[in-house]
């Protein structure tokens, strides 16, 4: 195509855009004097944006077709490679240890306490990677074994006074008796299908811990949930903030390293056979019944555990906590991130935790950033930042 | 000599739809039984219903392991393949996103057994299942021949290879009965060929029975030693390679189209 051609595109599209936005870009009611303003200047801002961002679009999409014709063995990228290079892996892992260490010595109580809900996040992230990433279930009500988890250690305490190591496996194993509560129905369920049904169930426990008041306080929620205790130390608030955070790294390390063993196990293969392929799973000699109920299961403890964590650091919870904006932010961190790749879920979570806690200026553009940067990766890296490698194997002759 | 499959008035119905009308069919131990027909006759919905996909309308399937008699009517297909049924699939189902080594080791699936404490704790139990499992993939893409292909993706695999594939995947159930449902599709008559020996390959070293679904009939004529043809679901002859080919029915089922090689 021709460079007059482009341009003739480009054009189009930005005078579309200025069609489009008109409305809302140029006329503005001035209420006091009941006059209206024409602010012209707008309009060329969008004419000039929209036309370079479609040569850019364009631009994007051409390159993205070139490099599909490439082999596809060298499309491994840069992080995928450092990972899989020991010599870059270890020290990598060393430096990334040593700066959690040394994290919330070296920035302010806020910053550790942003990081902190980040690794939350993390745990929430890799914890609906097994359901999504491996299994390939499309669970949308993710939030609500949060809930269960923030709740049951809320509750627990206020009634029987459990203390958080006790409520933390609890919390836990009651998240997966809810995640094999949701899964028994949607067994036969796939895609989209499942997708409406988790985000009825999501909404379903939201409303439950919004309106029945004498079990759950309602909309104003719990107050005074202790924070983790350290044989029965009392211990500052600045203190308990550091104490807490290592205790996620510790969450956070203890998750990767489980669901880095399920998945190159029999157990994570068979989901990842699932997720392929139903029917010739099953002729493989898979339970798909037991195989999925075991991913809901094991998927809803880490967020089970990641809510009492939750609770325990804001030490006050209610509804508005576990909404569906939670459900999407979890599951945009694993598209984004990369179905599947553990390092990918972890990346995706701290950007999208991270981000908008220091760009609190784009706040009213959060959504659209979201939407936007969403769509941009299924089009460019449909695998996420940092894509799934399988594992080979190593024989013996 | 007993059978180790018998399938008695087996019928299947879709709606109004008789897809198969009380079939009788028996294999006997280290047989290759090849079964025939026009298009839309019901063969691989008469696989579906064997191993458990479907459950058949009536009729009865029965197994003889170790001598006792047992029905598979009803049983799960995970079930089903635990019992020592394997198949393959007309329209090629690999699990895409894994390797070629994995999709194997997936059909270990079936004769092993670690569950989630194994797989965190990985002791040494799992270890040693883990090695087996990878072993005896490797072992079984190497009799396959694709032991080249071992890290590349399945779905990144030669058309042929992906049939052989499914064989190989099917093979690491450990079954007595081998269902192959037209493994010869879409291959060359060098691959098909190789197809030709490598089923007598599997059936010879191993002792599996293998039920064949083929349209190739250079293939089936070669391979089997009894032959079922089924049009409209129903069953219309059943007999040696010889007798088939001379069956008058079976060439006004077949009309037009050539038996005999
Ligand atoms: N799940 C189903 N629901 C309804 N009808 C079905 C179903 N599966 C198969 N059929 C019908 O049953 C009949 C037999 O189909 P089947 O796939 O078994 O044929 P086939 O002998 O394998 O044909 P081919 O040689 O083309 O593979 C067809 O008429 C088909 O439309
Ligand atoms: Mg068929």
């Amino acid at each position: 195509m021709t460079a007059q051609n482009e341009i003739k595109k480009s054009i189009l599209a930005s005078l579309w855009f200025m069609f489009l936005t008109f409305p809302i870009m140029v006329i503005k009611v001035n209420t006091v004097t009941n006059s209206i303003e024409w602010r012209w200047h707008n309009m060329a801002i969008v004419g000039i944006g929209a036309f370079f961002l479609s040569m850019l679009w364009r631009y994007l999409l051409k390159r993205k077709e070139e490099g599909r014709k490439k082999d596809q063995s060298d499309g491994l990228s840069i992080v995928q490679r450092l990972l899989h290079e020991r010599r870059f892996a270890l020290p990598g892992l060393m430096i990334i240890g040593i700066f959690t260490l040394l994290f919330p010595h070296i920035f302010s109580m806020y910053q550790t306490n942003i990081m902190i809900s980040a690794l939350i996040f993390v745990v929430l992230g890799l914890g609906l990677n097994i359901v999504i990433g491996l299994a390939g279930l499309l669970v949308l009500g993710y939030a609500a074994f949060f809930a269960v988890g923030a709740y049951s250690y809320a509750l627990l305490n206020l009634h029987y006074g459990i203390g958080f190591w006790i409520a933390l496996p609890i919390g836990g194993i009651f998240a997966a008796l809810f995640g094999i509560l949701l899964g028994y129905p949607v067994l036969r369920l796939r895609g989209d299908y499942l997708a409406i049904v988790t985000l009825g169930f999501g909404e379903i426990i939201r409303l439950v811990l919004e309106n029945w008041n004498e079990f759950s306080f309602g909309p104003s929620g719990i107050k005074n949930i202790p924070k983790p205790g350290f044989f029965g130390i009392e211990m500052s608030m600045h203190t308990t903030t550091i104490y807490i955070f290592y205790i996620v790294v510790v969450l956070v390390i203890f998750t990767i390293f489980v669901i880095n063993r399920l998945k190159n196990s029999r157990i994570g293969r068979a989901w990842v056979a699932l997720k392929d392929d139903e029917i010739a799973s099953q002729a493989m000699g898979i339970d798909k019944a037991k195989t999925k109920l075991r991913a809901f299961a094991l998927g809803a403890t880490w967020a089970g555990m990641a809510g009492v964590v939750f609770a325990s650091k804001t030490t006050f919870i209610n509804p508005a906590s576990f909404t569906l904006w939670e459900s999407v932010i979890i599951l945009c961190t694993v598209v984004l991130g990369g179905m599947g790749s553990i390092a990918g879920v972890i990346a995706g979570a701290l950007l999208l935790i991270l981000l908008p806690e220091y760009m609190r200026d784009f706040g009213q553009f959060r959504m659209i950033t979201f939407g936007a940067v969403l769509i941009l990766m299924m089009i460019f890296r449909p695998g996420g930042m940092i894509e799934d490698v399988r594992k080979t194997y190593k024989f013996e002759k | 000599m007993k059978p180790i499959l018998e399938v008695q008035n087996m019928t299947m119905d879709f709606g109004g739809l008789r897809a198969i009308d009380s079939v009788d069919l028996s294999i006997e131990k280290g047989q290759i039984v090849a079964l025939i027909g026009p298009n839309g006759a019901g063969k691989t919905t008469f696989f579906n219903c064997i191993t458990g996909i479907y459950t058949p309308t009536s009729g009865d399937i029965y197994i003889y392991p170790r001598g006792k008699e047992e029905r598979l009517n009803g049983l799960k297909p995970n079930i089903v393949t635990k019992k020592g049924l394997a198949r393959t699939f007309q329209n090629i189902r690999l699990f895409t996103s894994m390797t070629v080594l994995e999709n194997v080791m997936i059909g270990c699936h079936a004769i092993t057994k670690a569950g989630i404490m194994g797989a965190i704790f990985r002791g040494a139990a799992t270890k040693a299942e883990e090695r087996l499992i990878v072993k005896k993939s490797y072992g079984i893409l190497e009799k396959i021949g694709l032991e080249k292909y071992v890290d590349e993706l399945a779905i990144n695999l030669p058309y042929g290879a992906q049939r052989r594939l499914e064989i190989a995947r099917a093979l690491a159930t450990d079954p007595f009965l081998l269902l192959l449902d037209e493994p010869a599709a879409g291959m060359n008559p060098q691959e098909t060929m190789e197809l030709d020996e490598l089923i007598l390959k599997i059936r010879n070293r191993e002792g599996i029975s293998i039920l064949l679904i083929e349209h190739d009939m250079k293939l089936v004529m070669s391979l089997s030693e009894k032959i079922y043809v089924v049009d409209y679901g129903k069953k219309i002859a059943e007999g040696t390679p010889e007798e088939i080919r001379n069956n008058p029915v079976v060439i006004k089922a077949y009309l037009g189209e050539e038996i005999d090689e």
